[in-house]
């Protein structure tokens, strides 16, 4: 297993060097100009260039490109921001607390009230309980997420004036953001668990438990549910994904200064370093966590984990249907 | 209590349909039977007759829906299983009804560990604890021939016939009264079958455990059953001694069954099959459900569905004309076909 | 000569298995009630959006300076903007955008990941190697993320938009297609394609694609629901289809600055996403519930 797990993490290093490769080349060929936009409108187009060799934005393509593979990976030196006198990976380090809250608790939501749902609704298939989960299932995946989210703000903050509109601070600033990124997760999350349940609690081995004579409860808990959380761990994964993705948007929404922030309004600025930084800095943690998805994937599943044991497999290939 | 003692257990006018896509499925057509303590019935017919739905009736484990069990008795010891509580019935499967399924590799939980699927229902009946169950599962293991220091292992790690003997070790854990064994060879090799078959019929010996074999295959028949009920179309359309059935096939379905079997000692050149299919289960012929593919068939057999009729001894035929068939059968029937 | 003619029996046969099965599958979605409503509606905003230039009350980009912020109410359906626009013309008309937007988007993502899977699928080895793992890379970055990044490269603009949402996707169809590629690859009727000297793309185009088709329809369907979502979130942060363009994301990035006071600008435009996204989920389910009968009831 331990092995199986370093040959991941050294799997990571090339996807990284991808990531760093195609976000550099998207970048490169960006419209607007970074030393342009430094100086400001009144700069003259001598000054301008000055400044472009000064920055080494004149080099051609490759250079540069091998240029911050190098700082990156051997110096592992994300540079510094074009903008505020800071290096990047100091400014990722200080927004990092606000996306991480957010991810995690939205995560939790998203387990705690999703999962329960879709047993629920598949326990009582056709019923009454499963039309509303997955009533509300079905509009959670429909919905917008940032539209919730002004919507929460106009009712919860605006009308009521009960919690805050937007900004940081103490947990109450947590709460409408949390939601309206967790309602999406939590949706699928029902849906899957939902879907997965019946399939599993139609096959053999359910039938195999019945007839030992065990009542409901224990094969639901015992049989059917370890059965069907092996898909939903996939889903959980990427719903993490999801919502760092989704931190993105939200953030602009509550105006939280996170990771997803730093990284949309670095775009617009054309900060190329703290572009790169924030999306390899994401592209790793979203690798991690599907790592750890896969450890936990064995560590459910024997068969999996005969499976890495034995002999070696090609990874991340359960990312498919997120 | 004379009565019930005699007949362990018994089922009456059984009659389960399936409803799928609107459709209604007649899976099992007034089925009764019964069967004496320590006794093994054989019921044999082809895939879809109805066999594994009058099985899973008896255990009450149909999915309901879409299956529903739409009027019969069976009586377990004078006790009608249809109309206990859920609570009673869940007392009784595994414990006094067990049943061995007929795919081992899909009818164990794959990320539960052999042994304790196998000690589950030990500590559920037996009320001992844990570490006696696990005694006792390890005990099963080895009488099915796997040793006990594979408790632990997941189904992954074994083949199919050792997945099989794990099924039937769960099944015979709590020394039940009745096994349903559905099929238990199908699924393996022709070299296992012939061992898991001596397994099972070691164990129903020794727990004088009375049994109901799932078959096609009558071979299986002739080596462990007393009695044979052939199944078509969900009704029972002989039923008799293994020695009246084999000696003295009377149904024309019954006479196809052993025609298409192929016969050592006999010369004949090629295996009469019996020609047609299985009639549809949700639009069932009027008259004998067989009559369509049966060579004796006639305007009657078309029109008024058949009784079961005493033979003599134990022996019961559904077909008006038995005594047709039985004697074209003695002169042979390669005329008609 | 016979070789010949056992292909085409072969192919009127499959055709005719083909059809019994789509006419199967037509008839499963029929009953259920929710997939229909998700198709009507769908159906509906699609001649909305044509008809929209006859059935809308005022132009879509009619400025009614006294009616600016106007409330909802009969004159104004949907209230006005702050440039006194109906929002009810402009969603009608702005559902051109935003469905074109997801369709697109949706159907050349779609298109390319079908050609990169079945390729891929086929051929496994070194050239699936190579481009499992690009698509490795590509699935690592958050989707939203890189539409962003793109969408900023090519710049603001409707073609740019559809590239920028088309790329994202074609990571989930080539491993969707490539997988149940991978899983028909085996299969004993490619062999008894090959005995009859079927060429590699005809093998792919008739025997494997059809066999792996259903997913994709399903995929296809809830993917332009989640392009649509994605096309928002693009507008909403200032990217893809500017205003004022009547966009729905559009329409609710313009909003946001008076929606405190203004909510019905807000509003609005979001039910109408949620709407379109909500039938096209339905529709979705229900196809797929259709296709695989196993997993209903």
């Amino acid at each position: 297993m331990w092995k199986y797990v370093i040959k991941r993490l050294l799997w990571m290093i090339p996807v990284l060097l991808g990531i760093a490769i195609v976000i550099f080349t998207i970048m490169y060929f960006c419209p607007g100009d970074p030393a342009a936009a430094i100086l400001g409108n009144s700069a003259t187009p001598a000054a301008i260039e000055a400044k472009r060799v000064e920055m080494g934005l004149d080099r051609p393509y490759i250079v540069r490109l091998l240029d911050y593979l190098k700082q990156v990976f051997l110096h592992f030196d994300l540079g510094a921001s074009y903008f505020q006198n800071q290096s990047v990976m100091s400014g990722i380090l200080y927004r990092l607390p606000y996306t991480i809250t957010i991810a995690v608790i939205c995560m939790l939501l998203q387990i705690l009230i999703g999962t329960p749902l879709g047993i629920t609704a598949a326990v009582h298939q056709n019923g009454f309980a499963d039309r509303i989960c997955m009533v509300i299932a079905l509009a959670g995946v429909s919905i917008p997420g940032f539209w919730l989210a002004m919507m929460l703000v106009l009712f919860f903050a605006v009308r009521l004036g009960w919690l805050p509109p937007y900004g940081v601070g103490g947990i109450q600033y947590f709460i409408l953001p949390c939601i309206a990124n967790a309602f999406a997760g939590i949706a699928s999350q029902a849906r899957q668990t939902r879907s997965s349940m019946l399939e599993v609690i139609r096959s053999d081995y359910i039938v195999t438990a019945r007839a030992k004579g065990l009542s409901e409860r224990e094969i639901l808990y015992k049989h059917a549910l370890p059965n069907a959380l092996i898909p939903i761990i996939t889903v959980v994964g990427n719903g993490m994904g999801m919502m760092l993705g989704g931190t993105v948007v939200i953030e602009s929404v509550f105006s939280i200064p996170g990771i997803g922030m730093y990284t949309t309004s670095a775009i617009n600025n054309r900060d190329y370093p703290v572009v790169m930084g924030g999306v390899l800095f994401l592209g790793a943690l979203f690798s991690l966590i599907m790592l750890l998805v896969d450890v936990i994937y064995a560590y459910v599943d024997p068969r999996i984990k005969a499976q890495y044991e034995g002999q070696q497999k090609s990874w991340g290939r359960r990312k498919a249907n997120g | 209590m004379g009565k019930s003692k005699a007949h362990f257990i018994e089922i009456k006018n059984l009659k389960v349909h399936y409803t799928s896509e609107g459709r209604k499925i007649h899976a099992v057509n007034d089925v009764s039977f019964s069967l004496k303590k320590g006794e093994t019935l054989g019921l044999v017919g082809e895939t879809g007759a109805g066999k594994t739905t009058i099985a899973k009736s008896i255990l009450r484990i149909l999915p309901e829906p879409p299956a529903q069990v739409e009027g019969g008795e069976i009586f377990l010891e004078g006790e009608d299983l249809l109309k206990m509580s859920n609570d009673e019935m869940r007392k009784i499967r595994g414990r006094k009804i067990a049943m061995i399924f007929q795919d081992p590799m899909t009818a164990l939980n794959p990320v539960m560990r052999i042994g304790k699927q196998i000690a589950e229902g030990i500590v559920l009946h037996e009320k001992i604890s844990a570490k006696e169950a696990e005694e006792k599962a390890k005990k099963m293991l080895e009488m099915v021939g796997i040793p006990a220091s594979r408790y632990r292992d997941y189904p992954h790690q074994f083949s199919g016939g050792m997945k099989q003997r794990v099924v039937i070790a769960m099944a015979l854990s709590c020394s039940p009264d009745l096994l349903l064994a559905d099929e238990p060879t199908t699924a393996l090799d022709v070299t296992i079958q012939a061992q898991v078959l001596d397994i099972i019929k070691n164990l129903q010996k020794e727990f004088e455990t009375s049994m109901i074999m799932i078959t096609h295959d009558l071979g299986i028949v002739a080596e462990v059953c007393d009695n044979v009920a052939v199944i078509y179309a969900g009704q029972v359309v002989e039923y008799g001694s293994r020695e009246e059935i084999f000696d003295n096939p009377v149904h024309p379905y019954t006479i196809g069954l052993f025609g298409s079997l192929p016969d050592i000692n006999s010369d004949v050149e090629r295996l009469s099959p019996i020609m047609g299919m299985p009639p549809d289960a949700s639009n069932l012929p009027k008259g004998c459900a067989f009559s369509p593919r049966c060579p004796y068939a006639d305007e009657q057999c078309k029109n008024a569905p058949a009784e079961l009729k005493p033979l003599g001894g134990t022996h019961t035929c559904r077909c008006i004309h038995e005594r047709r068939a039985e004697k074209l059968n003695a002169q042979g029937v390669e005329n008609l076909h | 000569m016979v070789n010949g003619m056992a292909v085409a029996k072969d192919a009127t046969i499959e055709r005719k298995k083909k059809e019994s099965q789509f006419s199967l599958v037509m008839k499963r979605l029929a009953k259920n009630r929710l997939a229909m409503a998700g198709l009507c509606i769908t159906l509906l905003l699609f001649l909305l959006a044509l008809l929209s230039p006859l059935i809308m009350p005022y132009a879509y980009d009619e400025l009614n300076m006294a009616d600016r912020f106007a409330v909802p109410s009969l004159k104004h359906l949907c209230g006005a903007d702050e440039m006194g626009r109906d929002i009810f013309s402009r969603l009608l008309y702005g559902a051109r955008w935003s469905l074109a937007l997801g369709f697109l988007a949706t159907i050349i993502s779609t298109v390319i990941g079908m050609v990169i899977g079945s390729v891929v699928g086929y051929f496994g080895g070194t050239v699936d190697t190579v481009v499992m793992r690009f698509i490795d890379i590509l699935q690592a970055i958050p989707g939203i993320l890189l539409a962003i990044a793109i969408s900023a490269c090519l710049g603001s603009g409707f073609m740019n938009t559809i590239i920028a949402l088309s790329i994202g996707g074609i990571p989930m169809t080539v491993r969707l297609l490539r997988g149940s590629i991978m899983g028909v690859r085996k299969m004993e009727y490619l062999e008894a394609a090959q005995t009859i000297n079927c060429s590699v793309p005809r093998l792919i185009v008739r025997h494997i694609l059809p066999n792996s088709i259903s997913p994709i329809i399903v995929s296809v369907t809830m993917g332009i629901g989640n392009t649509i979502l994605m096309a928002a979130s693009l507008s909403y942060i200032g990217l893809g289809v500017q205003p004022p363009t009547p966009e729905w994301g559009a329409m609710l990035s313009a909003g946001r600055t008076y929606m405190r006071d203004y909510p019905h600008m807000v509003l609005f435009p979001g039910i109408a996403i949620a709407l379109v996204v909500l039938s096209l989920n339905m529709l979705g389910d229900g196809l797929r519930d259709a296709m695989d009968p196993k997993l209903k009831k």
